[in-house]
């Protein structure tokens, strides 16, 4: 799973996309997450550094995690490739 | 240091598209207590979903309404209508008000006798009166309005069997100018059919007259409608006087005021665009003033309007259930309050928000309700925040219709709350258990 290359991550959660035109919005922790991704760092080596930060338990996380993910999909953002 | 909050990961699509031009908010306030009663703790001490009233609401609203128009009007009186909310708590801050009873069936007019109010302040419409029904209203001096020909002849047998004159009204329908023209109802104005029906009260000389009643249709809009209905009845108070020196004692208005709440497909939200009662008051009181009706003659106004009086009191205060993506990507929450409960999301976008503090990142979600049916939709589409399983939502406005016309479907029905004046609460109807329903049913011998 590899964020696309191109994609523009701002500090304030501002997304855009050259190849497709649109732009998106974050909230913080979605654009923590983002830039996770962008440095190819897996599930396991996320989930332990937003634990570690924020008031939430494991399954939580895992949960909406991947929710956010598939809607990374969703909007063609990241791609399956390895 | 604690560690920071947590909200869940959420990205929103930008759309570029063309803005509101009337700049409509976009922020959401989040509802965290009611009358002084934080949500949380309501909904721990009488579970959730969970409806609330709120008796501080209800009587602002109703001396807000009646101050509109007794600045107006000289003579004004309000019946409340049993049909949009008839828990006997409700019924009795109207009739503490002042309102007498507005109802449309046996059972109704049972609740309003019970719930102590005298049999002239009972006003008897609907088109459905059985004969026992009639001729209790008519022993008791109750306001009977006529919906139809058979009724009025069924009105002049019991006159003569119970040699007392039953006083009456007859509902008229009408054109005012609106779609849909209601014409189910009464007698009507347009093709003379109302005043026939007068003229043969009048020649029967075995029913007492009193008043003239309309209800031009729900949720209207259009104040002036209303002008143009109160002109019509006055038109025929009138004849009656020139015809037959007889004077009526009051006009009555219905109901339909619209409430704030926005109706499905509307663009613009109902607390921009519903009518103000000072805009309703102002139609109807102007068309009677200026009348054919002789000064010293003028009548009773009476108003029947539920909806506008009862809506902004109501609210329902449920749980996320679960959060879901929908195959397009559109997220999805599941609430515990389906359409069973609250019936008026059938024509309504109601106004949901959370009940705690929330970030200011929303997504558009689809708000679905508990039950395993396709219809159970509380919201299509809803700029909403990321809730998380458990959080609490607010639904406000819901006080009309939902708790007469819910459902007892799939799942049982919640306690209802009255939040009094000094913000204590009290249950007004228990909650159901699964012996209320058994305790209605039958097993015939051979299933036993």
């Amino acid at each position: 799973m590899k964020v696309k290359k191109n994609i523009a991550i701002s500090e304030s959660g501002f997304v855009f996309d050259p190849s497709s035109g649109e732009s998106y919005s974050l909230n913080p922790i979605g654009t923590e997450i983002l830039e996770y991704l962008k440095k190819n760092m897996s599930f396991e080596e996320i989930s332990p550094l937003i634990l570690e930060k924020y008031d939430v338990d494991q399954i939580t996380f895992e949960r909406y995690y991947f929710d956010f993910v598939n809607s990374l999909q969703q909007f063609n953002l990241i791609s399956n490739e390895q | 240091m604690g560690k920071l909050v947590f909200e869940r990961p959420i990205i929103k699509k930008l759309s570029s598209g063309m803005p509101s031009k009337f700049g409509m908010k976009t922020k959401i306030d989040p509802i965290t207590e009611i009358d002084g009663n934080l949500i949380k703790d309501l909904i721990s001490a009488y579970d959730s979903p969970l409806f609330v009233l709120s008796e501080k609401i209800i009587r602002k609203t109703y001396q807000d309404a009646k101050r509109s128009f007794s600045t107006r009007y000289p003579k004004v009186q309000f019946a409340w209508s049993y049909k949009t909310n008839y828990l006997d708590a409700v019924c009795r801050v109207y009739h503490q008000e002042g309102s007498w009873a507005e109802v449309v069936s046996g059972f109704e007019y049972e609740k309003a006798v019970n719930n102590g109010v005298s049999g002239d302040h009972i006003i008897f419409n609907g088109p459905d009166k059985s004969r026992e029904n009639l001729k209790k209203a008519v022993l008791n001096s109750s306001l009977i309005h006529i919906d139809h020909f058979d009724e009025l002849y069924q009105l002049i047998e019991l006159a003569d069997e119970l040699d007392k004159a039953p006083k009456v009204a007859i509902r008229v329908n009408m054109d005012t100018g609106i779609y849909p023209q209601w014409d189910r109802f009464g007698f009507n104005y347009d093709n003379g059919e109302a005043w026939d029906a007068l003229n043969r009260i009048m020649l029967s000389k075995k029913l007492d007259l009193v008043g003239l009643h309309t209800h031009i249709g729900t949720y209207i809009l259009t104040a002036s409608a209303y002008n143009k209905a109160a002109s019509k009845l006055a038109d025929l108070a009138a004849g009656l006087e020139r015809k037959y020196g007889h004077v009526v004692k009051y006009i009555d208005m219905g109901g339909g005021f619209a409430s704030k709440s926005t109706l499905k497909g509307a663009y613009l939200s109902g607390t921009d665009t519903a009518p103000s009662f000072d805009d309703y008051a102002d139609a109807i009181s102007s068309a009677l003033i200026n009348s054919g009706i002789k000064p010293e003659n003028l009548p009773l106004l009476i108003l029947e309007t539920g909806r506008a009086l009862i809506d902004d009191a109501g609210f329902i205060l449920g749980t996320v259930l679960a959060n879901k993506r929908l195959a397009d990507g559109r997220r999805s929450t599941i609430i515990d309050v389906g359409v069973n409960i609250l019936f008026t999301s059938f024509w309504y976008e109601h106004n949901i928000v959370p009940a705690q503090a929330f970030s200011d990142h929303t997504e558009e979600t689809a708000i679905y309700g508990p039950l395993c049916m396709n219809i159970d939709v509380i919201r299509e589409a809803i700029d909403f925040p990321a809730l998380k399983t458990g959080d609490h939502i607010v639904i406000n406005r819901v006080g009309a219709y939902n708790m007469t016309q819910w459902m007892q479907f799939i799942t049982l029905r919640p306690d209802i709350v009255m939040i009094d004046t000094d913000g204590k609460p009290f249950v007004i109807r228990k909650k159901e258990s699964i012996e209320t329903i058994l305790s209605q049913e039958e097993v015939p011998p051979h299933l036993q």
